[in-house]
């Protein structure tokens, strides 16, 4: 477990250090992910114990948005003042975006099969 | 005896180990409903244990900024647990190169559709500029929406918050959306959630199968990656265009 986290972190660190020297938008855990990602493929697969440990870590995955979640107490002015834009946009832009990426990947998805030669 | 055990509250409240030891606890107990509740979409653990520290913390009067001071070693985890998602991808990986042409242009779709109608309804609305600003990154994962957000000129803190919504929202709601769709495809369902609602949609979506994680995370990743590089360039243009 412990050699496990200690890559995660390794892909981490280098995704950073290529966000920072690159000055990308994009934040370093998002290219560690891209990097694992093609170490994986390049290798064939994880580790068993690598494969376990994510495993272990993503189960829980909903825990670590809850600090950030708390941080709700601190907009409660704002929230309250523009209350039905914010919650206007956020559930309609929600299942708009769902149904739109849905419909389209359906029926691309469904013509897909019959185009290839 | 009293006076001492507030000397204690005061102290422990203080200590980071509070603030860690709550989130872990709230956390439990809002999954242990959650499973009492048969995992059912409303009952987001989530939700439920923000609800609960928020409460807690307003009643108790302790400033946010020493909670995070313990809650901040959960956060931090956030970075290892977005490299490991390019695990359960890998394993999807055959799919994954059949689907690459659909999966790429339902993403530019759901990604600007996340944007535009964030920042569309909100402007009808009357909402703030520093609100569109914020609003515009909703659907990406927190980190990255954060970084958009600051440059747009918007609120990175209220960012985070309303990029939690939204993902509390979509995992809350895709079902129902999914049924009245006749969705079933494991694939579709993963990916037009996690394009709309970031890692917590792909939370939820691993509830539901391993594939439909796997492809949430899939698109969470690229929803990521593709609004940092667009929204930069596209939301000066459309907040002239609303004027």
């Amino acid at each position: 477990m412990l050699a496990a986290i200690t890559l995660l972190l390794l892909f981490q660190l280098a995704g950073e250090a290529i966000a920072l020297f690159l000055s990308l938008p994009v934040p370093g855990p998002v290219i560690g992910m891209g990097l694992l990602f093609a170490a994986l493929a390049w290798r064939g697969g994880p580790p068993p114990e690598l494969r376990d440990t994510a495993q272990n870590l993503l189960q829980h995955l909903s825990l670590l948005f809850v600090p950030a979640g708390v941080g709700v107490m601190l907009h409660l002015q704002r929230m309250a003042d523009e209350w039905l834009p914010i919650v206007s946009s956020l559930v309609a832009s929600t299942f708009i975006t769902i149904a739109v990426t849905a419909l389209v990947l359906r029926i691309l998805h469904r013509h897909a099969p019959e185009q290839r030669p | 005896m009293t006076p001492r055990l507030n000397e204690i509250w005061v102290y422990l409240s203080a200590s980071p180990l509070l603030g860690l030891t709550l989130t872990l606890l709230a956390y439990q107990g809002a999954v242990w409903i959650s499973k009492r509740c048969n995992g059912h979409p409303l009952a987001n653990p989530v939700l439920l244990a923000v609800a609960a520290l928020v409460t807690l913390l307003w009643a108790t009067g302790t400033p946010y900024r020493t909670y995070f001071d313990g809650a901040q070693f959960v956060h931090f985890l956030l970075g290892p647990a977005t490299v490991a998602l390019a695990i359960p991808l890998y394993a999807q990986l055959g799919r994954l190169k059949r689907m690459a042409g659909p999966l790429l242009i339902a993403l530019l779709a759901g990604s600007l559709t996340a944007a535009f109608s964030a920042v569309l309804i909100g402007k009808l609305l009357g909402a703030s500029d520093a609100t569109l600003f914020s609003l515009a990154p909703k659907s990406v994962t927190t980190p990255i929406a954060m970084g958009i957000a600051e440059r747009l000129g918007g609120l990175p803190s209220l960012t985070a918050v309303l990029v939690i919504l939204t993902g509390i929202l979509g995992a809350v709601g895709a079902q129902w959306l999914y049924a009245l769709m006749k969705c079933n495809d494991p694939a579709i369902r993963g990916f037009a959630l996690g394009v709309a609602s970031h890692g917590i949609g792909t939370a939820r979506a691993f509830q539901i199968s391993e594939q439909t994680g796997a492809f949430a995370a899939l698109a969470m990743g690229l929803n990521g990656l593709l609004t940092a590089a667009l929204l930069p360039w596209l939301m000066p243009a459309l907040m002239r265009w609303l004027g």
